[in-house]
């Protein structure tokens, strides 16, 4: 009688969804990050390494990978701060304050870079009172860290809250039981506990603020080597149609996302085998 | 098998002042003295205010600086009205591919098993973590002059960089991720049973999409499509690269606002600023009534 | 409808589920699937119904092949264990659901379909429930809104997946013999899976009992429960004593006792001796087949059960009536009134 040839799905349409999805994938997303890849692979290794280690290409990258991680590490005390207080203790405003800081996430970059200019100008609300002090933030260095504290923290924030929520109060009350002090119990219990979700934190916090453009350029000044990050020298590299020397900066930034989100992807693994799901 | 214990006798209700005795003593277990909460949630509130709300608030200060008739003039200029025109249209486009493709692309990775589906699932994720300069460069890199199919594209005199189909085309890479991301984890948790139920009674898969599945993920596709929309009208990175910077043509409203703030018409650029916050608080709001909604939808599956 | 199963191989992985499963049933039985869970009988319920598909075998209905068609077409009415009622519609919608999807040709208009869900739901005695929704009925109620639509379908067969399973005891017991009264109504050929011996023996007219992806044994509720046909079958359905013996030269052993048992046609080597709790008789020492102390004694409601530590260096649970006396310390003798042996250790 019949051939149980091909292994059935029970719900149909899977070949379909399947066959579209695959094909809308590469066609927005594959096959153009493929065409980077194979445009920097038209450059010789000499080539690629001369506009790598031009000065400029060198002081762009240094900057922005260096104000992110800068940023990032703020971003993770203030972000374990803000989830502590968000998530264990009750205060006027606390769901108000809970919403906000999604606002990053929702605030178009350019309005957020045009605001954090004008806040923190010389003129600005804080700018002025900060200049009184001797501090200069926009169009500086600082300007480009302030910025990406700014995107950076609702990283933090959402990827520690759930954990911390779902942390078993037991585990607490054990270790206070057990003798241990609160802070022994926040350092040695609570701590460990949280250190995945905090470090997956940090990466995502870090990775968007490398590649950030649009609420940085406004603040940042754009001084080549001093205030200039890759972001924008590669739209500069392209408005002067040198396509290899953007592509080369770009192929740099893009291996170091994959390299954060594998990182990530294997903290998300580590942290479930060595937290087993409840 | 042997008893079962009838476990619809109810035990009697706990009594009340032990429970809250009980639950002093699990809070003083698990909190900190007065001092040091006082200080936490000054540090929090103080540095979300300085970080998040003062640059909010800015934005609408500056904008009516000069009072609503400067604020209102800067909207009716052509040249906000064809920027806010191009934003509506390129979102429309973006959201309603992606729309469909989070669609198609939930319901083959939500509703079946296959080998790979955690890298598929970190393909789709990927536009989430490239700068979205890199985003449009690589739109340059296949359609521009010197790009991949550039030569084709000019010898049948079609335009895609610096005009719409570019800008809707990066904006749909930046974009690609949100609704299929709002659903795959929504259907994976809602399981196949429902729809084995529905074709069990002889309905058709697409019956079953529409009369079963979409019912039950209609606030996740909500939910998908509002954060879409707002990144799609936000984008700037990406739709800088790729637009060309054409005053009434290829300006959408965040590069409108840069072309203005640059020209240092504070005002106008912060009118344009201030629709674009507005629309992030109104996503954001929409977003907290919707996920009150899908925790709801999880309580009802509670049983 | 009659089915047939014949020959039914289903692996996940290297874990065989279904492992040759052959069966018939008959037109307008109602069988029930017996076995502890990961047996395979929920898959064997699934392949017939089209939700899954076995690596090999077949399945027909009425003599026709069903693994040519699927789920869809195979008018099936399948009952989910935690029931998958559409949770965005009514008790009413979630009824008519069958009718309304049918093909234009053959749909029937609203009013039919209004009469014909009322029906249902008078047949299911749950007609003022029609305009709630799932999640504000009892389980119990779920459980008959979930058979009432896979009626609807006018199934040629119905399924069910552990059709109480997730229920509390008293419900169980009423729906029990509603489910029973209901095929008597109905007598549609309907097959339910369960891993309660007690559901499957009052409700089923025929049992089939599963383990690790086999059939055990087939039978009418009487037969498995009085005459087992594997070991497995006699520990798991009603309360047994199980003993390893040794079998040697027409003796049985147990330990470096000898048991005055038969042990005529049976296999030399390690045996299984299975006696039902109730069947050992109590006498004075000497008079039965073992001979053990009494540890401890329990009143059970009509019966006592008492622990036995036997000569021979078993301990064993047994159930004697009430009007026996026994007490910790004494020395008693036991026979067995019913027993069984079974080759293997």
């Amino acid at each position: 009688m019949s051939a149980i040839a091909v292994r059935r799905r029970t719900l149909p349409g899977f070949g379909l969804t399947m066959g579209l999805t695959l094909s809308w994938l590469s066609v927005i997303i594959l096959i153009p990050l493929a065409g980077l890849f194979l445009k920097s692979f038209e450059l010789s290794p000499e080539q690629l390494w001369a506009i790598l280690s031009s000065r400029r290409t060198l002081n762009a990258l240094r900057v922005s990978f260096g104000l992110a991680f800068a940023a990032a590490c703020v971003n993770l005390v203030m972000g374990s701060i803000i989830v502590w207080a968000l998530v264990r203790y009750r205060f006027p405003g606390r769901r108000l304050f809970d919403a906000i800081v999604d606002v990053p996430f929702a605030l178009p970059t350019a309005v957020a870079g045009v605001a954090l200019t004008s806040l923190f100008a010389e003129k600005g609300w804080l700018g002025a009172p900060l200049a009184a002090l001797g501090i200069k933030v926009a169009f500086t260095p600082l300007g480009i860290f302030v910025a990406m504290i700014f995107i950076g923290i609702p990283f933090v924030v959402r990827t520690v809250q759930p954990v911390l929520q779902d942390l078993d109060p037991e585990i607490e009350e054990a270790a206070g039981s057990l003798g241990a002090s609160r802070w022994q119990t926040i350092i040695r219990v609570i701590l460990p506990s949280l250190a995945p979700a905090l470090l997956t934190g940090l990466a995502l916090a870090f990775a968007r603020a490398v590649g950030e453009y649009g609420s940085v350029i406004f603040i940042a000044g754009n001084l080549p080597n001093v205030s200039e990050i890759a972001p924008l020298l590669i739209v500069i590299r392209l408005s002067e149609f040198r396509y290899a020397d953007a592509t080369a900066i770009a192929v740099v930034m893009l291996v170091v996302s994959f390299v954060i989100i594998f990182a990530v992807n294997r903290l998300q693994r580590w942290a479930q085998n060595r937290i087993p799901a409840r | 098998m042997t008893m079962q214990i009838a476990d619809t006798v109810s035990l009697s209700p706990p009594d009340a002042k032990a429970r809250a005795h009980a639950a002093a003593a699990r809070n003083n277990l698990r909190t900190e003295p007065k001092a040091v909460r006082i200080v936490i949630i000054t540090l929090a509130i103080l540095f979300l205010s300085v970080f998040v709300v003062l640059p909010l608030v800015v934005v609408f200060a500056q904008a009516f600086s000069k009072g609503i008739v400067a604020y209102l003039a800067a909207l009716a200029e052509p040249e906000a009205l064809s920027a806010i025109r191009l934003t509506l249209v390129v979102a429309a486009i973006s959201v309603g591919l992606n729309l469909i493709f989070g669609l198609v692309a939930s319901w083959a990775i939500a509703k079946f098993e296959f080998k790979g589906k955690t890298f598929l699932i970190t393909l789709i994720d990927l536009p989430f973590s490239v700068s979205p300069v890199i985003s449009g460069l690589v739109f340059v890199l296949l359609f521009g002059a010197q790009g991949y199919f550039g030569g084709w594209l000019r010898d049948h005199d079609i335009q895609i960089l610096f005009a719409v189909p570019g800008i809707a085309l990066a904006t749909t890479f930046i974009t690609f991720p949100f609704v299929a991301r709002a659903l795959i984890p929504l259907m994976q948790e809602q399981g196949t049973q429902e729809e084995e139920a529905a074709i069990s009674l002889g309905a058709s898969g697409l019956q079953t999409f529409f009369r079963v599945t979409l019912p039950n993920i209609k606030w996740g596709v909500l939910y998908g499509v509002l954060l879409c929309n707002a990144r799609a009208m936000g984008e700037f990175g990406a739709v800088s690269v790729v637009s060309g910077h054409i005053r009434g043509e290829t300006n959408t409203m965040p590069l409108l606002v840069e072309i203005l703030y640059n020209e240092y018409q504070f005002v106008a650029a912060f009118a344009i600023a201030s629709l674009l916050a507005l629309l992030a608080l109104i996503t954001l709001i929409a977003k907290t009534v919707l996920e009150s909604h899908l925790d709801e939808g999880h309580d009802a599956r509670d049983h | 409808m009659t089915i047939e199963v014949r020959n039914l191989v289903k692996k996940f992985g290297s874990f065989a589920a279904l492992d040759g499963v052959d069966l018939k049933v008959d037109n307008g039985e109602l069988l029930a699937l017996l076995g502890p869970s990961g047996s395979g009988k929920t898959t064997l319920l699934r392949i017939i119904a089209g939700l899954d598909w076995p690596d090999s075998g077949e399945v027909a209905f009425n003599g026709e092949d069903a693994l040519a068609q699927g789920a869809r077409e195979r008018h099936v009415g399948f009952v989910f264990q935690h029931y998958a009622l559409f949770r965005h519609m009514t008790v009413f919608e979630n009824i008519a659901f069958g009718l309304r999807v049918q093909p234009r040709a053959i749909r029937k208009d609203e009013a039919t379909i209004r009469v014909r869900v009322k029906e249902l739901l008078d047949l299911v005695q749950l007609d003022w429930l029609a305009d709630r929704y799932p999640s504000q009925l009892s389980g119990g109620q779920r459980q008959r809104i979930a058979l009432a639509r896979a009626l609807a379908i006018e199934p040629r067969i119905l399924l069910l997946d552990e059709p109480f399973g997730a229920l509390d005891a008293k419900v169980r017991k009423e729906l029990r013999k509603w489910l029973r009264s209901l095929h008597h109504e109905i007598n549609v050929t309907s097959i339910f899976v369960t891993h309660d011996q007690e559901e499957a023996l009052e409700v089923a007219n025929r049992v089939v009992v599963m383990d690790k992806g086999k059939i055990e044994q087939i039978g009418s509720p009487n037969d498995v429960y009085e005459s087992p046909a594997t070991a497995f079958v006699h520990g798991f359905i009603g309360e047994s004593i199980e003993l390893p013996v040794q079998v040697e030269g027409g003796l049985v052993r147990l330990g470096d006792r000898p048991l005055t048992l038969a042990a005529d046609g049976l296999a030399p080597g390690a045996s299984k001796l299975f006696v039902r709790r109730h069947d050992m008789l109590i006498g004075p020492p000497g008079s039965g087949a073992f001979e053990g102390a009494v540890q401890h004694v329990r009143n059970f409601g009509p019966v006592q059960r008492a622990e036995i530590a036997l000569l021979g260096g078993e301990t064993i649970e047994i159930d004697a009536p009430r009007d026996k006396e026994l007490r910790a310390g004494d020395t008693i003798g036991l026979n067995p009134r019913r027993y069984r042996i079974f080759a293997g250790a």
